[in-house]
């Protein structure tokens, strides 16, 4: 296990001090694309493969998942957009994150100490943000043409077709994106988890994972969405 | 034909082999059309209505002799009606009984993500069992004829059943039984498939029609419902009958290859993830020097 290692700051005891990374707000919509995504990742893996059919079986049977897939996706996909428009600022890459992402290799050895200083979000964070961002798009346009499969006229069928190659390409990239996403705000960045549960992070952590946001958020009483 | 040829030999959405497969002699039975005795009366239509005990579906007027623009839920058997202007300036009335194809190979059954929503029987009849269906539509992308229709009421989808019902207890389907003109035949894939060659020559030497011929499209592997056609060429023109009909390629790119490589790409990021956890660990926050040390 590998570490970055801060100097001590005498001005401020940063491993006590708490700071707010995501607002109640940001929180709860997070939560809300979370589950419904694995809601339709869980039914929507049942209708890929028979071998995952039993998915469905667990949420009610095939007919209640086929049923509930396209809205539990339309949740999702507004919770995306209501983040697209909280954090679209936060998402833009900036030359800092070009600079961090030379270091992307140390990154992954977790040899943090090696890293240049960046803001709120890491450029694989922002990455991510953007996979489910577009792919939530092709998701939702392919998604309603299955949706509405019987009312597409017969020589509309390429519209059928390409909408099936869509729904499934864009579907396998967000799940590229999940994976990950999931693991290394579980198992591999400590405290990642907590601060989208309660919402905070320790002076530590931020100087840590994110240390100009946390040189902006110094002496600030909030840890909402600034310029990243 | 007996009980036994409803063996199931094909299910869709299902894991793991199937139990009839390769049981029974498959002795394969087919519906014969021969679009050069139709005359448009119907009978067919309503006889299916009839067996099948259909609700109405709504008829409309489009100033030519057919019932509705298409197959629907609740009208599996329709007369397509087309003129088409002859060499001679002349023109000729094509007529011709529009239905489930009942493939060899289905494109509704590969799409199906349904365990045992859509079956092929050894006999070759291809059924959809509407208990097991979830109604997600996948069959109506997949079939190469515009069969499968769905019903907003119970979120199933429907379509011809070759009378599975009346063929298994040895009686020829509903529509065969109507037809007054005997251009509708019914039995084994290999005597209709006779009977249709004797017809298309019996059309070339002695009707004029040099481009007589069987419809029994091998893209789809051969269908259950095979036509005999004045211009097998010009299939088109029988209200849109595919020339080349297939399994559309995007239902099959989806279904195989890109099925595989999706798969191998998410084991493949499952396995990456848990061997970087097991490589290299937890990044976890640790500050050597802690308040109330001796610092540097």
């Amino acid at each position: 296990m590998s570490t970055g290692v801060l100097p001590y700051d005498p001005a401020r005891d940063a491993s006590t001090e708490r700071i707010l990374r995501y607002s109640f707000a940001e929180r709860v919509i997070h939560w809300t694309a979370g589950l419904a995504y694995i809601y339709v990742l869980g039914t929507g893996l049942a209708f890929w493969s028979p071998y995952l059919f039993w998915i469905a079986d667990l949420v009610g049977g095939g007919p209640t998942a086929r049923y509930w897939h396209p809205w539990f996706g339309l949740l999702w996909f507004a919770a995306v957009l209501w983040m697209y428009v909280a954090w679209r600022q936060d998402m833009r890459t900036t030359p800092a994150d070009r600079e961090w992402a030379k270091h992307v290799g140390d990154y992954i050895r977790n040899e943090d100490e090696k890293l240049p200083p960046i803001g709120r979000f890491n450029i694989g964070q922002k990455y991510f943000f953007w996979v489910m961002f577009f792919g939530g798009i092709a998701l939702v346009l392919s998604g309603v043409v299955l949706w509405f499969v019987n009312d597409i006229p017969w020589d509309w069928r390429w519209l059928r077709y390409t909408a099936v190659l869509v729904h499934a390409v864009a579907a396998l990239f967000t799940i590229g994106g999940f994976i990950l996403h999931v693991y290394m705000g579980t198992a591999m960045v400590r405290g990642g988890f907590t601060s989208i549960i309660r919402g905070e992070v320790s002076g530590d952590w931020a100087r840590m994972h994110h240390r100009l946001w946390y040189e902006r958020m110094r002496g600030k009483g909030s840890g909402k969405s600034e310029g990243a | 034909m007996s009980q036994a040829t409803l063996q199931i030999v094909k299910i869709s959405g299902h894991p793991g082999p199937i139990a009839g497969q390769g049981m029974q002699r498959e002795e394969k039975v087919a519906k014969l059309v021969d679009t050069t005795t139709c005359i448009g009366c119907k009978a067919c239509e309503i006889a299916c209505q009839e067996w099948n005990d259909l609700p109405f579906a709504t008829t409309s007027f489009d100033n030519t002799y057919q019932t509705m623009p298409q197959t629907e839920w609740n009208f599996w058997n329709l007369i397509k009606f087309n003129e088409q202007p002859k060499a001679d300036g002349g023109m000729m009335w094509l007529m011709r009984k529009h239905q489930c194809m009942h493939c060899a190979e289905p494109g509704c059954l590969a799409a199906c993500p349904a365990d045992g929503a859509i079956v092929q029987y050894a006999n070759g009849i291809v059924d959809f069992q509407q208990d097991h269906c979830i109604g997600c539509g996948y069959c109506i992308t997949g079939c190469p004829f515009d069969i499968p229709k769905f019903n907003p009421a119970t979120k199933k989808v429907y379509k011809c059943t070759l009378c599975s019902d009346r063929v298994t207890q040895g009686l020829e389907p509903a529509c065969i039984k109507a037809c007054p003109t005997g251009c509708l035949h019914f039995g084994t894939k290999d005597d209709m498939k006779e009977l249709a060659e004797k017809r298309a020559t019996q059309l070339h030497e002695h009707f004029g029609f040099e481009k007589a011929g069987v419809y029994d499209p091998p893209g789809v592997g051969g269908t259950g419902v095979i036509y005999v056609l004045h211009d097998v060429t010009n299939p088109e023109a029988y209200g849109g009958l595919p020339s080349k009909p297939s399994i559309p390629w995007a239902v099959k790119l989806w279904k195989t290859p890109l099925k595989i490589l999706g798969n191998l790409a998410m084991l493949g990021g499952l396995i990456g993830v848990t061997l970087h956890y097991l490589r290299f660990g937890p990044k976890v926050v640790k500050v050597t020097q802690k308040k109330g040390e001796n610092r540097p």
